[in-house]
């Protein structure tokens, strides 16, 4: 099944300004949207309401099944949604335990959660620090960790706020290589959100400018 | 000064010869008290996680009698339910007074406003991240709920303990509502205040012992407990 995300003529303001104008767009392909923009132009606040994390004040957000059918918002279409916040939130337990969450809350059986967080940290370069308690990674390290553990339950959408903030130059190498891995499987559509224009461009299939609340180009 | 010495040989060799009242006695305190903190926990640490997840009208109030009930009395409480289950009080068909059931509720009622104040707390500190961050990963209402009582688990356990500490030491509840009848509702500390009276020193002091070794122990596992607590959290 492949998810589309309409937005359409979204609004959202805060007490004292309007930070998304009638902003529209479609996400329909199985690849890797980056949302530019200056500090404090909205992209996390666009990328949390694509994410349903956040309700627009106007307008409309959609999720489509491939029979072109409005999905309701429950707890079935967020588990196909995931979203890596800027400082990878932690929990306090190792770091294969972190990555395993979103398998146990989805009931897999053991076996299979093993094998499949085994995999992807392998993937994401952290197979020696499985048993290490997460809080003690490193920045870049805790970064990765947000990746494996966003990708491990193979969302159809993966929203990513600012993936190389807090990063060194040799982890971003890192991360395009990974991102651009995930991209070539074709499973998965990529909404990230960066100023680091390098980045964007290596991994990025459409950038989206967010200016004065819409997107240009 | 030879009495002292006197008693206190005694009271080691009640200990060391592990004597059938003592052990008796110590059993049952142990009963009626983890007894109590059982229930307490049962109810005060999914209560205080409530507390500290929603945000309602009332909360503030609530938390407030919470953290009063944490200094409540324990005569107060003794008197209170010697009130409800004396012959002629509104819950005095129920013939609990003097009998073990009663001790475990008195202790529940002063256990219950830590634990569930002190899990309040808990939860409430953990990081809003964590919530999300679990929210993002797929997690129902329910799921969300148990990682944040999991995430606080080094202060609740703070609180479970505490409140162990506390009803483990009080004897005002539990003398009024217990009796202290020998072989039945005879505990450490009851026992101890009856035999301090009489003058019987030996068995007072071999208990006042135990109950100093239980809260050392209590002592230790809450000093570890935040020490790791410190380590993982840097
Ligand atoms: N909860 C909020 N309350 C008030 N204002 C908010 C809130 N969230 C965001 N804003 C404001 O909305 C604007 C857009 O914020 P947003 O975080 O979306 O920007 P951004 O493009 O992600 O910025 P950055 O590049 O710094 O991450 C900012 O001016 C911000 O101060
Ligand atoms: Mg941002």
């Amino acid at each position: 099944m492949s998810l589309k995300l309409v937005i359409s003529n979204l609004w959202k303001g805060y007490r004292d300004k309007t930070v998304l104008k009638d902003l529209s767009y479609v996400f329909d392909e199985k690849k890797v949207y980056v949302v530019m923009g200056p500090n404090g132009s909205g992209k996390t606040t666009f990328l949390k309401i694509c994410a349903l994390l956040e309700t627009p004040d106007k307008g409309e957000v959609h999720y489509y099944n491939s029979t072109n059918k409005i999905l309701p918002k429950d707890i079935n279409l967020l588990r196909k949604i995931t979203y890596v916040f800027p400082e990878v939130g932690i929990f306090n337990t190792s770091v294969f335990d972190n990555v395993a969450y979103g398998l146990k809350i989805r009931g897999f059986n053991k076996k299979e959660i093993n094998s499949k967080v085994e995999e992807v940290l392998d993937f994401v370069g952290l197979s020696h620090k499985k048993k290490q308690n997460a809080l003690t990674l490193s920045s870049g390290e805790a970064k990765r960790m947000g990746l494996a553990r966003a990708m491990v339950i193979k969302p159809e959408f993966l929203f990513l706020d600012e993936p190389t903030a807090f990063v060194d130059a040799e982890n971003v190498k890192l991360i395009e290589r990974l991102l651009i891995q995930i991209k070539e499987q074709k499973t998965t559509t990529i909404v990230i959100a960066t100023h680091d224009s390098p980045f964007a461009f290596t991994v990025g299939d459409e950038i989206l400018k967010l200016e004065n609340g819409k997107i240009l180009g | 000064m030879d009495f002292l010495i006197e008693a206190f040989k005694q009271a080691f060799f009640l200990i060391v010869n592990l004597d059938r009242e003592l052990l008796e006695i110590i059993l049952l305190s142990l009963k009626v008290s983890l007894s109590a903190l059982l229930l307490a926990s049962v109810l005060g640490v999914p209560f205080g996680a409530f507390l500290g997840m929603k945000d309602f009208t009332g909360r503030s109030l609530i938390i407030i009698f919470l953290n009063t009930g944490m200094g409540l009395p324990p005569v107060v409480v003794g008197l209170f339910l010697y009130m409800l289950f004396s012959r002629s009080g509104p819950l005095g068909f129920l013939n609990l007074l003097y009998t073990p059931t009663a001790m475990v509720i008195a202790q529940f009622i002063l256990a219950l406003p830590i634990v569930a104040s002190i899990s309040q707390a808990s939860v409430r500190k953990v990081s809003p991240i964590i919530k999300l961050t679990a929210k993002t990963l797929g997690a129902t209402p329910f799921q969300i709920a148990l990682t944040l009582i999991k995430e606080a688990r080094y202060g609740i356990f703070t609180g479970i303990l505490g409140g162990l500490g506390r009803v483990m030491a009080e004897v005002g509840a539990i003398l009024i509502v217990g009796g202290n009848i020998a072989g039945y509702t005879r505990v450490m500390t009851t026992t101890i205040a009856l035999e301090t009276d009489k003058g019987n020193f030996e068995l007072a002091l071999a208990l006042g012992i135990i109950l100093l070794s239980i809260s050392f122990l209590i002592n230790l596992l809450l000093y570890y407990i935040q020490k790791k607590e410190i380590r993982t959290n840097l």
